[in-house]
């Protein structure tokens, strides 16, 4: 494969158009099959029995009432999922999770599972397992957690990072740092600094689908598993890893997804489904309450975070620090450091140190939420660079400007940036109506900066051309955002032909090679970077076809807006053959055509945007509207504008209610109070404005037609920019995300008070 | 489990009085069905009413208007009769849920769930709304506000139902409303409310008031020291802040996912002045 992934600065003819989603009229209608859709003859029930203690040893779990009951056909508990992962900690980690093997280690944590021939005799057999519980003191909170008299989640954990190896074990899993310069220097420089410590509440991606599988083990040792994934291949590896399978002889194909935003990048379910489906002989289908989501699947880390930053009366940022610590449920993770990463990636700085401290609570393990762990650092950090800016009396956007990273700079987290998107975004901001138009009373503007890192990876598709035309694209990437449409826009623009041609699949496991999941905003990114490939590819072989066809050498033929071009005056009156025509003359000229791709797709562009807010909050009730909101981000190029805009407003709406309501809230048993729609807070309809969008298109160097990832950035800058409106409507600082009625309420009562 | 369908109150009455096991009454559903999904009840018995003769009518008479226990909250929003005289229970009423729940969810439904941040409840206690009940010995009215008890709790025995709900004719120069504080804009539950209904005198002074809080205390509140400081005045600046501070001091709240103590005594306060002013408007006041 000699495919050359650079930037060709073409013209396009499909990419950029708005044309409709070919998965949009099932999904209107009711059709399309989510997880829960799928069914199999003679399949049973799973549910599972969940841990009501947030940290308790499991002493003795009693299984055969249960087991006697007439309907009941499979009951499992760890033992039925013996530890197969040969030290790989992280592996051991994701089982521990599936089923709790010695301790509980959160209100939620799976202990059991029953399969029946019913909902209502599962119900009744859970009732009917006897687990024998020693309660421990739990922790929940993340600064609690981290202070050494804290109860201790693992004993076998001693922080790594530090200089000296620790004598006493921690609920702190690891320290990292990342900067260059010397911080000390830096604030001896300044004229100004601003110092101050933030909080956030862990929050839920909210995905409206609750995961939900059916999984059918077979005698002969083959294994099927439908499921809502953002990643079939990863989940085949994680499975088969956990059950002791080869990923061969398991097949799994992805359902339509109701949402993941990085929550069903995880296994939770699954193996528990195999395995109950392995013992019981038959298929199982096992799909979570709402209560279950919320309990035991992964939410985003709680955090608390110091900020300080110095700067110069010119306005120039002279240092920068940050301590973040990340709460990252009852296992390791690396949540604090991809904050400790992206903290100050907007700007060019001479002296900036940020360090990381993962912290293990009773809660559930923290899974990726839309650019995991970026809108924390963001919000802590674009809250002091505001501050500092009235502080020096500069407009927060021209201090933003004069700070800002630019290609060439390095990076607070190590590398140096290439051509990049946070200064346009910022002069896109300045110049925006929005930042111009009045406010009333109660009413108050923010604005903040975003970065995310956007990833590549593995990637396989296959492009088939039938012999009418048309052209099947089977990719490995689950579309979770419209990407079949954009990876049916790139197919069409790279052959030469009309959208309308090409279908686009989500292909099973079993279909094509590995590819990593959809998340790091790699979706359109790498799969279109394999579909130009695969194009690339097929291209070859229709040149040959036609060449066969006129029986001329293949180098005198071109590929020239869908049709093959006869090259030189000696072909004069020959005319130039369409895909339509050498396909339909492929049966006898060689065979079916396709291309097939397979790469990694290196040199995702990092990406930046810039939001503005405009709020109102009532004084007496402390109760805030969202009333006006305009996303500048930058796409590198926008392959389906609709759904780059739905991104952004997607990333944006979450963020509001990040900002505002959504938090897990516990109570003082460890109990989570909240598990519900109804009382965790995702703004309805009514909550939002309409959210205007403006794309920019920096191209990404790194890919053929300059594609930037997009899925992730908009959720970076809203939970900083929200604040930093309510902080300029109430004229007092917020420093605790939500900003609920209650929280804003005090903070304006304890201001009134002084 | 069994489900029934009776055609006469009496039918319902008899079979709920006889029943064993934990039984529960269907109308919309809306509170009963959630909570068997949830396996948080489990009734052996649930008895429709719907199609028992009246319960699904509003009907206007000389005294004033008689709600059917089945009666989905979305047809008061349709009754122009009622909107225009008992404005603040129909708001109240059209806040449960969303537009699909009013479809099905009832306002006697709402009284019998017993929950202190039901909606309609606050608004239908400054009302004076009545409850009919009928059960194994004939049936009695009774005030509204006697039908809960507590969180989850009524007055009602064993075979009782609430067949419907009356409210008064309404008198020259009358206003009620309804107010109630949600973090959204909609599909919420209130974090603490408040209804206010009043008559005016031919000046515009205020003859009568009631006013009624949720969410403030174990059941719906009805503050009568609130209702008194308001009879006399026209709303004056010095009324209304002791009307919020009495509200404030009324309150017995809770800690809880939803609210403070502090939020939910100061909002109340707030709430109070805000729909006493709205009632006042609506029945005339200037």
């Amino acid at each position: 494969m000699n495919f050359d992934p650079r930037f060709s600065g073409r013209q396009f003819a499909s990419v950029g158009t708005r044309p409709i989603r070919p998965d949009g009229v099932d999904k209107v209608t009711g059709r399309a099959r989510y997880g829960a859709d799928f069914n199999m003859a003679g399949q049973l029930v799973g549910r599972v029995l969940r841990s009501p203690h947030a940290h308790a040893v499991i002493k003795k779990i009693d299984t055969s009432k249960a087991e006697k009951l007439a309907g009941v056909k499979a009951v499992i508990t760890a033992k039925d999922l013996p530890d197969l992962t040969d030290g790989d900690a992280a592996m051991y980690d994701i089982l521990d999770n599936c089923m709790a093997r010695k301790k509980a280690l959160y209100d939620g944590h799976a202990v059991a599972a029953v399969a029946a021939i019913d909902a209502r005799i599962a119900r009744q057999a859970l009732k009917l397992i006897e687990v024998e519980y020693e309660v421990l003191p739990h922790v929940t909170d993340v600064d609690e957690a981290a202070h050494h008299h804290a109860p201790l989640i693992n004993d076998q954990v001693f922080t790594e990072g530090l200089e000296e190896k620790p004598a006493k074990p921690s609920n702190v899993t690891k320290r990292t740092q990342f900067g260059h310069g010397d911080v000390h220097a830096g604030f001896a420089k300044a004229d100004f600094i601003v110092e101050r410590s933030y909080k956030t509440e862990q929050t839920h991606q909210g995905y409206i689908e609750p995961h939900a599988c059916v999984a059918s083990v077979n005698p002969d040792g083959t294994a099927d598993l439908w499921v809502c994934t953002q990643g079939h291949f990863v989940y085949r590896q994680h499975c088969a890893q956990l059950l002791g399978m080869e990923a061969s002889k398991l097949r799994v194909t992805s359902s339509e997804i109701g949402g993941g935003f990085g929550g069903k990048t995880h296994v939770w379910a699954e193996p528990v489904a195999l395995a109950l489906s392995r013992k019981a002989g038959r298929p199982v289908k096992l799909v979570m309450t709402r209560d279950e989501v919320f309990r035991a699947s992964g939410p985003t880390s709680a955090t608390s975070i110091d900020v300080k930053i110095g700067a110069r009366k010119d306005g120039t940022i002279t240092a920068a620090e940050a301590t973040l610590r990340y709460s990252c449920g009852p296992y390791a993770g690396s949540w604090a450091e991809i904050g400790a990463m992206t903290a100050f990636a907007c700007y060019k700085l001479e002296n900036v140190k940020t360090v990381g401290y993962e912290v293990l609570v009773n809660r559930p393990k923290t899974a990726a939420y839309r650019a995991p762990s970026a809108p924390m650092a963001a919000f802590a950090v674009e809250s002091a660079v505001d501050e500092l800016a009235h502080e020096l009396g500069m407009d927060a956007v021209d201090f933003r400007i004069k700070n800002a990273a630019q290609e060439g700079t390095r990076a607070s987290y190590g590398p140096v940036y290439g051509p990049i998107g946070i200064g346009p975004t910022l002069e896109a901001v300045k110049h925006h109506p929005h930042m111009k138009a009045p406010l009333k009373a109660n009413q108050g503007r923010g604005m903040a900066c975003g970065f995310w890192f956007n990833f590549g990876g593995q990637t396989c598709t296959d492009l088939n051309i039938g012999m009418d035309g048309s052209v099947s694209l089977a990719v490995g990437t689950v579309d979770v955002g419209g990407s079949r449409a954009s990876l049916s826009l790139v197919a069409a623009e790279e052959l030469g032909i009309d959208y309308s041609h090409v279908k686009a699949i989500v292909a099973d496991t079993s279909s094509l090679g590995y590819n990593d999941m959809t998340d790091g905003s790699r979706g359109t990114f790498s799969s279109s970077m394999a579909t130009i490939s695969a194009a690339r590819n097929a291209i070859k072989i229709l040149r040959e076809r036609a060449a066969q066809m006129w029986d001329i050498p293949v180098e005198d033929v071109t590929w020239e807006k869908g049709h093959a071009v006869a090259k030189g005056e000696k072909y004069g009156n020959l005319s130039p053959l369409s895909l339509k025509d050498i396909a339909a003359k492929s049966g006898t000229t060689g065979g079916p055509i396709a291309g097939h791709s397979e790469l990694v797709a290196d040199g995702a562009g990092v990406s930046f945007a810039t939001h503005i807010c405009d709020v109102e909050v009532d004084p007496e009730t402390g109760s805030t509207r969202v009333i006006r909101y305009t996303v500048v981000q930058d796409a590198g190029k926008a392959v389906h504008p609709t759904y780059v805009e739905g991104q952004y407003q997607g990333g944006a709406a979450q963020g509001i209610g990040w900002a505002l309501n959504e938090e897990y809230i516990y109570g003082k048993d460890g109990r989570l109070q909240n598990a519900g729609f109804l009382d965790y807070r995702i703004p309805v309809c009514s909550d939002l404005p309409m959210i205007d969008t403006q794309i920019l298109e920096i191209p990404n160097p790194n890919h053929p037609y300059g594609v930037r990832g997009v899925g992730e950035t908009s959720i970076v800058p809203p939970l900083a920019a929200i604040a930093n409106a309510v902080s300029n409507a109430v004229g007092v600082r917020m420093t605790h995300i939500p900003m609920s009625p209650p929280r804003i309420l005090a903070a304006l009562d304890a201001e009134r008070e002084g | 489990m069994r489900y029934i369908r009776p055609l006469s109150i009496e039918d319902a009455v008899g079979e709920l009085a006889k029943a064993v096991g934990p039984a529960a009454i269907l109308a919309g559903g809306s509170d009963l069905l959630v909570r068997m999904k949830g396996g948080f009840v489990e009734p052996e018995l649930i008895v429709d009413i719907k199609r028992i003769g009246g319960l699904s009518d509003v009907t206007e008479t000389a005294e004033g208007f008689r709600i059917g226990a089945a009666v989905p909250c979305a047809v008061l929003g349709e009754n122009k009769a009622l909107r225009k005289a008992w404005p603040g229970v129909v708001e109240a009423a059209n806040l449960i849920g969303s537009k699909q729940v009013q479809g099905r969810c009832t306002i006697t439904g709402n009284l019998c769930n017993a929950s202190p941040a039901a909606d309609s409840v606050p608004a239908l206690v400054a009302a004076g709304a009545k409850a009919v009940v009928a059960g194994p010995s004939g049936k009695r009215t009774i005030a509204v506000e006697t039908v809960p008890t507590g969180p989850g709790r009524t007055s009602l025995a064993k075979g009782e139902i609430v067949e419907a709900i009356l409210l008064d004719k309404r008198p020259e120069h009358a206003g009620d409303a309804y107010l109630r504080f949600i973090p959204r804009t909609e599909m919420d539950i209130a974090v603490v409310s408040a209804g206010v209904n009043l008559t005016l005198d031919d000046k515009g002074a205020i003859k009568t008031a009631r006013v009624a809080l949720g969410a403030a205390a174990p059941t719906v509140l009805l503050v009568e020291e609130a209702g008194q400081v308001l009879v006399g005045s026209k709303l004056d600046e010095a009324t209304m802040e002791r009307l919020a501070k009495i509200c404030s001091g009324a309150c017995r709240p809770i800690d809880d996912k939803r609210g403070t103590i502090e939020f939910r005594r100061k909002v109340a306060g707030v709430l109070a002045r805000r729909v006493a002013a709205i009632a006042y408007k609506r029945a005339g006041g200037k």
